[in-house]
């Protein structure tokens, strides 16, 4: 196993994991990239080490890397990228309705944070 | 037999492209996406009585080998699920079409499509036999979801789809590093394969990739403690889209579950699962009694019973496993027809919440008799479908002396009827509310909803009428998931 590529790997996915925590949904847009780079990269790294073409008749069997994990790695960069679009024209949406894009509250926390609020001011 | 695994696939991703064709004839429209819907519903139940007497049904995409392709594996277990997923899609889509004139309708051009790539992605999640294909499944599935959530791109489906679309993406970004493991583990991520060599590593490895798939599957089937989205986004969407997201989408990560962790023997997770299970049956209908507007509190009790499945498939026991299958096959009719009731209170009563509607037995009975039928059926009281299946998994939890989670579903159980009974006092019952009515449905739409909801609850009837058959069936797939020599082989010829 390629220690550089596992390094890459938990790199990109630190960053991202902190990024995807945040509550603006650009920086979590950005933090979904660095994720979907992070799983190709495991994806490469988890398909041994890397030699030549895999092209039939092109080079010794044991000499190729393995083209399955390169299939996989395509169709998951595919998806990834159609997301990252579906999240930008969902934050441009955000935007235009309130002005931001930033995540907001759900309803239950919203509830019991005005529950909160009347009791307090109840009390007093 | 690989015309109809194909069809149950392929014709509702062409019933999705001929719609969009004819986004501007909407009979053409309607005619293609229910076309799509009914073919592969009807290619599923025809595949369900070819699977019941000749076995296993294998295709091997493409003609390559099971190493190298991808395989498609009609079992038992995925012909008895899928059957009643295609069908309910296309109930609730006839419903969908009866409920066009209402402001809470979602929007046709759109939604006919998307219902029919989720279709097709639903029908591929099941009959796949290899996990990276299941990946591409859940996308499918999760894509069309985050746009039929949103279509309508109002304030509260935008911020409710924020989260639910980002809780997604990082379950899906999880589940590729997981695929990434196991191939680094095994070199394959063929099911049938990976059956025979995930047993043979060494118990962290073994364990470790087990907890990992359990986190994944657990978020989209919304265990505790990773069900926060759900209660929050299911709500917000237009019924119809509800009513097949709570019927579905959770089921599928629970199908997953039940295949991935029985297939790779993954038994030592048990306990664990177990207390994970009791807690969301228990928090669950907690949250839901917490509520005051009845797609929410459907919503929580969708989280409550996903944890009878989860028990049954912790018990890791056929009996165990048999009963989550056939809990499956109970609850997603039963879910999918109460969200469609809450479509048609919101028609009647102009809002679903529990503070602005009441006596609604007096005025449309036919609606309370359409509610309290599967209402009784989710709390489990006989005859209806809902016992029959927790006698099952309770059952086979008594087998094994777990004495916490059946105390746990139990209670759950009782809470569950208090919750059915607050929706039934507060809005067939009591005195109507105050305030403007809207202008209901025109008659002929609200024929069609009824016509569908009624069609809906029969078929909830229809599995209790045959539950015996059915548990045998679930016990014979259980059977074959706890000893999968006969699925590897199948697979490898």
């Amino acid at each position: 196993m390629n220690t550089a590529l596992l390094l890459a790997v938990g790199g990109l996915t630190a960053v991202g994991l902190y990024l995807l925590t945040g509550r603006s949904l650009s920086r979590i847009v950005i933090g979904y990239s660095l994720l979907g780079h992070a799983t190709v990269v495991a994806l490469i790294a988890a398909g041994g080490l890397a030699g030549r073409p895999p092209i039939a008749g092109g080079a010794a069997l044991e000499d190729m890397s393995n083209p399955l994990p390169q299939a996989l790695t395509l169709t998951a960069i595919v998806i990834s990228f159609g997301l990252t679009l579906f999240l930008l024209a969902l934050a441009r949406r955000q935007r235009t309705l309130s002005g931001d894009d930033l995540v907001e509250d759900d309803l239950e926390d919203r509830r019991i944070a005005a529950a909160e609020g009347s009791g307090e001011a109840g009390a007093r | 037999m690989t015309a109809l695994v194909s069809i149950a696939i392929v014709a509702p991703l062409l019933a999705a492209a001929c719609s969009l064709a004819l986004r501007s004839v909407p009979i053409g429209r309607d005619i293609a996406v229910l076309a799509g819907l009914g073919s592969a519903a009807l290619a599923s139940l025809i595949m369900l009585a070819t699977v019941a007497r000749d076995g296993t049904h294998t295709v091997a995409v493409g003609g390559w080998a099971p190493e190298l392709g991808i395989v498609l594996v009609a079992d038992l277990f995925a012909a008895l699920i899928l059957p009643v997923a295609l069908t309910i899609i296309f109930v609730v889509e006839i419903f969908a079409i009866g409920q066009r004139r209402t402001v809470w309708a979602a929007n046709p051009e759109s939604s006919g499509p998307l219902l029919c790539v989720l279709t097709s992605g639903v029908s591929l999640a099941f009959l796949t036999g290899d996990l990276f294909t299941l990946f591409v499944a859940f996308e499918l599935i999760l894509v069309s979801s985050y746009v039929l959530l949103t279509h309508q791109g109002n304030r509260s489906q935008v911020r409710a789809g924020m989260t639910y679309v980002v809780m997604n993406l990082l379950a899906s970004t999880l589940f590729l590093f997981g695929v990434a493991f196991v191939y680094a583990a095994t070199g394959t991520v063929n099911m049938a394969l990976l059956a025979e060599r995930i047993p043979q590593l060494e118990a962290g490895v073994r364990l470790g990739i087990g907890a990992w798939f359990l986190v994944v599957f657990g978020t989209k089937a919304a265990v505790f403690p990773l069900f926060s989205w759900l209660p929050d986004s299911y709500p917000t969407a237009p019924t119809t889209i509800t009513a097949v997201f709570a019927g579905l989408l959770t089921k599928v990560g629970i199908y997953s579950m039940i295949r991935f962790h029985n297939l790779m023997g993954m038994d030592d997770l048990g306990p664990i699962m177990l207390l994970v299970a009791a807690l969301t049956m228990v928090v669950g209908v907690l949250g839901a009694l917490a509520q005051s507007d009845v797609k929410r509190i459907l919503s929580f009790h969708v989280i409550s019973q996903i944890g009878y499945m989860f028990m049954g498939l912790s018990l890791f026991t056929v009996a165990g496993t048999a009963g989550a299958i056939l809990f499956l096959i109970h609850h997603m009719p039963v879910k999918a027809v109460l969200f469609l009731v809450g479509g048609l209170i919101e028609n009647h009563e102009g809002s679903s919440s529990l503070d602005r509607s009441g006596g609604l037995a007096g005025r449309e009975p036919l609606v309370a008799v359409m509610f309290a039928v599967p209402a009784l059926s989710l709390a489990g009281i006989p005859p209806f479908s809902g016992f029959v299946a927790k006698l099952a998994v309770v059952s086979a939890a008594i087998d094994q002396a777990e004495t916490v989670v059946v105390v746990a579903a139990l209670v759950a159980g009782g809470l569950t009827l208090m919750s059915m009974a607050k929706i039934w006092n507060e809005v067939f019952w009591g005195r109507p509310a105050d305030g403007p009515r809207p202008s209901p449905a025109p008659r002929r739409g609200r024929r069609t909803m009824h016509a569908a909801t009624a069609l809906a609850v029969a078929g909830t009837l229809t599995v209790s009428l045959f539950a015996g058959t059915l548990l045998d069936l679930s016990t014979e797939a259980a059977e074959d998931l706890r000893n999968p020599e006969a699925y590897i082989a199948a697979v490898r010829s």
